[in-house]
This record gives C-alpha cells, structure tokens and sequence, in this order.
C-alpha cells in the first residue's frame, strides 16, 4: 500500500499531481511538516519501507520511480521499481533490526532547533506576519543547512522559485544524502 | 500584567496568557499544566508519572512570581524552543533523544493527515499490509 505525503504550504500546490495521477492509494497533505518531524526527513522524495507489524523495514531513502531527472541525481528507477516489486512479492529486500538502525538518520538538537524555528515562521506567516516570519525561516535555514525540506520547501512560502536561481545556489552545496547507497544500488555507472 | 502569547507544540497552538518583560515569557504554572502536561514538584518537572530532575536551587529562577520561565523550562527538558517575542509567539520542539528513541525502536510513527477532500488518513488503518510511505512535494 503506498501512502503518498506532499509536504507542501497548501492543498492546491500538489493538487496538479494527484488528480493527474488519480490515486486509489492514501494521497495526503502534510502543511505543518509533521512527516518530517516524526522521520526526520531531510529531502524529497524519501521512500521508507514499512512492514506489516508496523516498524521499519528500509529507512529514508531518496529514489525515483522514473528517469525524468537522472541527469541531476544519478539514479535510476527500474532497479528501484525492481526491489519494490521484489519486497512486496517474495518478501525480499528488508533490512534485519541491525542493518535499519545503521542507516537510521539521527537528529541534532540544533536540528530540532531548525525545526522549532519553522514551526514558528509558518506560524507567522500563516498570520500575515511575514517579516517577522522571515526571521525565522532565515534562522531555520542557518541551523540546518543540510534539510531541504526547510531551505527548498520554505522557497514557495517566501515568494522564491524552487526551481530558479536561488534553487540552482542551494544545489550547488549538493543535495542531502541519507546514505543507503551500500544497500539501494541504484546510482548509475559512472 | 499579562497579555495573549500563541504557544505551538505538538503539532497544536494554543494561546495562553503570560507576562512578556525583561526578553523573558512567564506562563502561570497552572496554565503551563493545562497546556503541556508538566507540573513542577519537589522532584522535578514532572509529566505522566515520569519527572524531569530541576535542582532545588534552580526552582526559583525557573518559578518567579509571574510564572514558570519558558526558556529555563524548555532548558530543563532539553526541548528546544523557537520565540518571537514582539509576535507574542513561540514553538517548543521535541527534543533530540526523545525524536530519536522513537526512531531507534523501528516502530514507524503513526500520523494522521488529510487527503485533498479533508479526509484524514493514519498510517495504523494500514497495519496488516507492506506500506510504501513516500514524501514528496511541488518543489
């Protein structure tokens, strides 16, 4: 069963997608980052696998299920696709206890700062109060310059294109990796 | 005097009344209570039977006469704190340890959260099935 988040400012922002894609799975909006929150996440798109009891089966990972921007990430989708299918049925692909807890990403307090500190510029923003909302995004990104879901995700709130200028700066630090490498072989031959 | 101050945690807001003086935010200890759960007592900030240990010697600052510091309480719980106080607005976070204890013990965190008609949605009403959860976004 796949269960599709969008962390975006509004219903409207993702709304394209999913009536294109006309779901019959869970497809939800998630305004206050509350995904990120809980899972910690640092980029789109994160895949987590989740087994029938409940617990985590192959932890954040960023992959693709197509090839419409491999010339940026350098991965490829149909050996992902491939483990998918393999996972859900023959039951192959899930990391044993250890293995997850090796890749587990671990937040920082000045993460969770960063995160404190979105909270509060969404807030303000939410309240029309965006200079002051500024200040806080501004100190979001300063904590935690490695977690895209604030210094990307906070581009459409803050009047900036995610996909202009200030997004080709950003890039040029080179995108967040939750390191998976090792265990999700997707990356393409150099 | 005290004056409406927004407070967000856990993923709700709440407006409590406090006294914004001195770059410091008091809150009654009662309305500290009623809105996060925590209730100083001889042992410490306590909260559902588990207790925070607060040195003797610290409760005075912590409690003054116009309530509990917000910061030296977010302090004592390792909670990190977010505030603007010209807004009158603050966001207490989760601390590190707590975030990632729960993520040690693989136990994926339930959620609940609308679709585009409003609907809302847990991961648990998918217990008993191989859930691929995918977050993504516009940007």
């Amino acid at each position: 069963m796949p269960i599709t988040v969008a962390l975006d400012r509004c219903t409207d922002d993702p709304r394209e997608f999913i009536e294109r894609a006309a779901p019959t799975h869970p497809s939800l909006i998630d305004t206050h980052h509350q995904l990120s929150e809980l899972y910690h996440l640092v980029n789109v798109p994160t895949i987590i696998w989740i087994d029938e009891q409940g617990r985590v089966v192959r932890p954040h990972d960023s992959q693709f299920g197509t090839d419409t921007f491999t010339a940026f990430h350098h991965k490829q989708s149909a050996p992902y696709l491939d483990m998918i299918r393999a996972w859900v049925r023959q039951g192959e692909g899930a990391l044993d206890a250890d293995e997850v807890r090796g890749h587990l990403p671990r937040p920082s307090q000045q993460s969770q700062h960063a995160r404190a500190e979105r909270t509060l510029a969404w807030h303000l923003h939410q309240q029309g109060q965006s200079e002051a909302a500024e200040r806080h995004f501004d100190l979001a990104c300063e904590l935690a310059p490695n977690d895209w879901t604030i210094r990307r995700g906070s581009m459409p709130i803050r009047g900036q294109n995610p996909f202009g200028p200030d997004f080709f700066a950003l890039a040029e630090e080179g995108a967040p990796e939750y390191g998976m490498e090792s265990v999700t072989p997707t990356r393409e031959e150099a | 005097m005290t004056t409406p101050f927004t407070l967000l945690h856990d993923g709700q807001s709440d407006t409590i009344e406090a006294s914004i003086s001195r770059g410091d935010v008091r809150i009654a200890p009662e309305l500290i209570h009623q809105a996060l759960g925590w209730k100083l007592e001889p042992e410490g900030l306590c909260k559902a039977g588990m207790c925070v240990p607060v040195p003797v010697g610290n409760h005075g600052e912590l409690v003054g006469d116009d309530g509990i510091d917000l910061a030296g309480l977010a302090k004592a719980l390792d909670s990190p704190l977010a505030l603007d106080l010209t807004e009158r607005a603050g966001a207490l976070g989760t601390p590190a340890f707590e975030r990632g204890a729960m993520l040690e013990s693989l136990e994926a965190p339930d959620f609940s959260l609308p679709d585009l008609a409003g609907r809302m949605h847990s991961l648990s009403d998918h217990r008993g099935k191989k859930v691929l959860l995918i977050a993504y976004a516009s940007w």
